[in-house]
């Protein structure tokens, strides 16, 4: 989220699309109905099924799974041709005026260099036009057909209302009632709020949605503003905390990069991240990477790490692909190139795509290792329940370790919520049997493996043996400990760059914030973002004052809010450029003619005077993207793609298979019905419902006695066409597998119009396994196909094909 | 008097009372004093509240747990109720239908509660200790880490990456426990390295 649960109270329309917050985000959902009662807010719903959250809605509207860029194109185009654009803001925060090269283009549903073969751009013309000055070159008047402004206008213009009915099913009277409502908010006045889920991520292009959104919010200046924001509601307490430590393949903290193999050294890593402004006189924040990049790798190798080694740079693995994201991961599994895998609490068997390919998958390992909590799916995965987990239980040789983990009853430390908030909690029960902390399982293992380096040598032990882990007890970090070592601490003493006689920190004191990181091997941080979270004066992610000056939304002295405990991201945008308050009644940080200041911390130095300093500075713009050049791979505007599987061909192009630069493995294509194949006529979406969170709330009796048995929703007329009684049951197939369950006939779900056709769609909860309190059921994977997101490799949950009948009865296994 | 007469026990007593003498015998005010003395405890009075924050979705509510014996103290502590925290900005005391369960979530009857192992194409797991289970795990992640390690790329620039053994990070870990899992995954070198936020 760019701001905060709390802050939601300031907006005067709620636009909730991609996700359903009153069933999934429930508490949170609560400040949507704040501003509905205290400040006359709307609430606008854009679903394929009428949700709860649609149901306290002021409008709602019907769209088809995996349509939502239409829309989303189509309301540009709308606040375009109706003149609802915060001009101001589009003309001084946005690169509307920068001029692109004139090789840049789009035809056929594609971006100029589209290569089939390798499935990829050649993104080299999706840039601007420099200067020999080595400045971006504008047109401040967007007059020249080559600025963004105008190739963004001729982009959208294919997206009329009667164009997104045909494509989206959406009636578009409906449409223009929620683009007249959005656009009220291109008053620099009127605020609105996004609010989303997976909804949108869970699709072939789905950080195309978002980005989508994102341009309309731009558009109408409501970014950076109170009540404002992208809005990303997150779906578990701590991934935004999980991706922000860099969890991931490609990631190091802080959203920095693990190299390339391109990236032979550290020169040459570093001179792809200068991050050089491109306006004059702007900030540009990335500048300092070098300063977190040096931190980090001080943090992991300490003294082992140094300018001579280039801080220890090869002990870092460099990567051959973009990523060995999950997906690769399960794809190397069943060609049986992986032989040990962990899972800490995941639950990978129901949690990721292909059932089938899943336990084939695992059947491959040598070893696979569970943490976790609860007996999960994923560790019984060799255990037959019959038709829920039809498996060869001698034929599966894989060796199973499952350890009993803690649950945060019983563990103290941060997570961090969907607004960024780091809080801490603290451990108020004794774990059960032999269940262990997390951080003590880890650093056994570890601990075992450094002694076997130790003994015995072996292959590069370098990167193990030299870690750093100066733990009071190295078989028990607490969490304290690794707490501190996130937030960063001196080496030697650091001085104040403006003033060299002025200390900021002496040697070993914890640093105040990433202000005072160093590339010189003087600071340490494993996590520069985390910054200012435990410094000299103690935990300020425990902060605990509630106290709210004004009433703004802000909490800024509870718990800690990274980056350097700020509520609200590019806060520096509400203002003018003249560094005033957009809406004076809204104010959050404005310009006193000398710094900044206000009940935020600014996102902007204290002393850089507006108009100079543009307020996107993490941009070497300056200013924020409606055309965002080669930064993602499927093309710098948003164009409608299809899902991998639709009933409609893509009308711009119907040769283009989903998103034409998604990786594809062969056995995952293999796998995919054809476009309108007859025998999976219906679009098919996952959904959660609010009794239950995933697949842990199962093996609560409580929320199993609450919903206690899996079904599939769907309309009153496919119940009718295909004689499927209230509580019958069911039989659900795509290409890929079958389920089994009973049917929920609603009037929730109503078929669509779609480029002609009528397209029913089924809604499939995700709450059930083979394991637990509650009945034996399925979750959508044993649908859904391996395919995700061409930037993020995210999978296509959200939209695919499937056929459905009444079923007699359940087979018996 | 037991004092941990439950009330419904009280009544039964006091009526036997009746029958032996009378209520007005006992006098009112001994009733009063006796009924006092016989009132159950507010059974959260005796507990040690610990502050929490709900570990399902991204709201983050505010819980306060209530535990029969204090971690802190380093007492076997049990947790007996949860409720949400009226003092926490964002629910100000308010849970869900899943928040408003979580304690039969910590209590939930298919908790793990000791190391287990399952051999190739056996039908059970076996009961195993933490130092069998994590000894095992030690050897074969050194063995596969020594026979698969990739120091060099074909070009001969140094790559050190480990892509046979792969590591799939939670969702609801604390920022410590992913942090350390970070700096042991990484300097092994692996990287098939995830976390839930992938799906």
């Amino acid at each position: 989220m760019t701001n905060s649960w709390t802050d939601i109270k300031n907006t005067d329309l709620v636009v909730v699309m991609g996700g359903n917050a009153a069933e999934a985000h429930p508490c949170g959902f609560k400040w949507v109905t704040e501003a509905k009662a205290r400040r006359g807010a709307k609430l606008i719903v854009v679903d394929p099924r009428y949700t709860r959250t649609a149901s306290v809605s002021d409008y709602y509207a019907p769209i088809r799974p995996g349509s939502d860029i239409v829309f989303l194109m189509g309301l540009i185009r709308w606040m375009i041709e109706n003149d609802k654009v915060q001009w101001e803001y589009v003309r001084n925060y946005t690169n509307a005026s920068y001029l692109v090269k004139d090789e840049f283009g789009w035809s056929d549903g594609l971006f100029t260099g589209y290569d089939e073969e390798k499935r990829d751009y050649d993104k080299s013309s999706w840039d601007y036009k420099m200067g020999e000055d080595g400045f971006v070159q504008t047109d401040p008047t967007l007059q020249d057909p080559r600025c963004v402004w105008n190739l963004l206008r001729a982009h959208v213009d294919v997206y009329t209302p009667e164009f997104v009915e045909r494509i989206c099913g959406t009636p578009a009277d409906k449409f223009l009632t929620i683009a007249a409502m959005i656009g009220e908010c291109s008053s620099p006045t009127k605020t609105m709020t996004s609010m989303y889920a997976l909804g949108w991520t869970q699709h072939s292009k789905g950080a195309q949605n978002i980005r989508g959104m994102a341009m309309l919010q731009l558009i109408l200046g409501n970014i950076g503003v109170r009540g404002g924001g992208m809005n990303a509601l997150r779906g578990h307490s701590n991934i935004q905390g999980l991706t922000d430590i860099g969890l991931m393949s490609n990631l190091i903290p802080g959203y920095l990069n693990i190299p390339t193999e391109k990236e032979a050294d550290w020169t040459t890593y570093m001179s792809t991240r200068e991050f050089r402004p491109i306006v004059p006189g702007q900030i540009s924040y990335w500048q300092n990477y070098s300063k977190f990049m040096v931190s980090f790798l001080k943090a992991m190798w300490g003294d082992a790490a140094t300018a001579e080694n280039d801080w220890a740079y090869h002990y870092l693995p460099k990567l051959d692909v973009p990523a060995y994201d999950a997906m690769r991961m399960f794809e190397l599994m069943n060609h049986g190139k992986v032989n040990i895998y962990f899972c800490q609490g995941f639950n990978p068997i129901l949690s990721f795509p292909d059932r089938g390919k899943m336990t084939e998958a695992l059947s491959k390992l040598k070893m696979l290792v569970v943490m976790d909590p609860l007996a999960t799916e994923t560790s019984h995965f060799w255990q037959n329940h019959g038709i829920h987990n039809d498996v060869d239980t001698a034929s599966i040789q894989t060796e199973v370790l499952e350890l009993p983990t803690t649950c945060f009853a019983e563990d103290e430390g941060a997570l961090v919520n969907s607004g960024r908030w780091l809080q801490w909690h603290w451990a108020g029960a004794t774990p059960p049997g032999q269940a262990k902390h997390d951080t003590w399982i880890m650093a056994q293992i570890w601990t075992r493996v450094r002694q076997l380096y130790q003994d015995e040598g072996g292959v590069f032990p370098d990167p193990i043996l030299n870690l750093t882990w100066d733990y009071a007890d190295p078989g028990e970090p607490m969490p304290d400990e690794l707490a501190r070592e996130m937030n960063g601490r001196a080496l030697a003493t650091v001085y104040d760059p403006a003033d060299p006689t002025k200390v900021l920190a002496e040697a070993g004191q914890q640093l105040g914030g990433f202000a005072q990181y160093r590339d010189d091997g003087s600071t340490m941080g494993g996590c520069w973002i985390y910054s200012g979270s435990w410094t000299e004066a103690g935990n300020m992610m425990a902060r605990r004052d509630n106290t709210d000056p004004d009433d703004t939304g802000a909490y800024l002295n509870w718990a800690f809010s990274w980056p350097a405990n700020r509520r609200i991201l590019y806060n520096a945008a509400s203002c003018d450029p003249q560094g005033k308050p957009w809406d004076p009644s809204r104010k959050i940080v404005e310009w006193t003619g000398e710094k900044w200041e206000g009940y935020d911390v600014p996102d902007m130095p204290v002393t850089a005077r507006p108009g100079e300093v543009r307020p996107f500075i993490m941009n070497p713009e300056g200013v924020s993207r409606l055309f965002s050049r080669g930064m993602m791979r499927d093309g710098p505007f948003p164009t409608h793609m299809e899902p991998f599987e639709a009933p409609i061909a893509n009308v711009f192009n119907a040769r283009m298979r989903g998103n034409p630069v998604a990786r594809v493995f062969e056995t995952d294509a293999n796998q995919l019905a054809d476009i309108g194949d007859p025998e999976f006529p219906c679009v098919a979406t996952s959904y959660r419902l609010t009794e239950h969170f995933h697949y842990w709330t199962k093996h609560n009796p409580v929320n199993a006695a609450l919903q206690p048995e899996f079904f599939v929703e769907i309309s009153e007329e496919l119940a009718a066409e295909r004689g499927i009684a209230r509580g019958g049951s069911v039989r659900v197939w795509s290409k890929r597998g079958q389920v089994w369950a009973k049917a929920v006939v609603t009037k929730r779900l109503r078929p669509m119009q779609i480029d002609g056709k009528t397209v029913h769609v089924i809604g499939i909860p995700l709450h059930w396994g083979f394991m637990g309190s509650a009945r034996k059921g399925f979750g959508p994977n044993s649908l859904t196909y391996q395919i995700g997101d061409a930037n993020v490799e995210t999978p296509e949950f959200k939209a695919f094909m499937v056929n459905i009948e009444p079923a007699t009865e359940e087979p018996v296994a | 008097m037991n004092i941990d007469l439950s009330r419904r026990g009280f009544l039964r007593l006091a009526g036997a009372g009746v029958a032996a003498t009378s209520l007005g015998a006992m006098g009112f005010g001994g009733a009063e004093a006796a009924e006092q003395a016989h009132v159950r405890a507010f059974k959260l009075a005796t507990t040690t509240e610990t502050r929490n924050t709900c570990p399902y979705c991204s709201v983050a509510c505010g819980i306060i747990m209530y535990s029969k014996g204090d971690v802190k103290a380093g007492e076997t502590a049990e947790l007996i109720h949860i409720e949400g925290d009226a003092d926490h900005p964002t629910n100000r005391g308010t849970l869900c239908p899943k928040g408003a369960a979580l304690k039969d979530f910590v209590h939930a009857p298919t908790r793990l509660t000791t190391p287990r192992h399952r051999a190739a194409g056996a039908a059970e797991f076996q009961e195993i200790t933490w130092e069998e289970a994590l000894d095992k795990i030690a050897r074969a992640l050194k063995d596969d880490r020594d026979a698969n390690f990739i120091q060099a790329n074909e070009a001969g620039v140094p790559v050190n990456r480990w892509t046979t053994t792969g590591f799939l990070a939670a969702s609801a870990t604390t920022n410590e426990t992913a942090w350390l899992t970070y700096k042991t995954v990484r300097s092994m070198g692996i990287v098939g390295f995830d976390n839930q936020a992938r799906v």
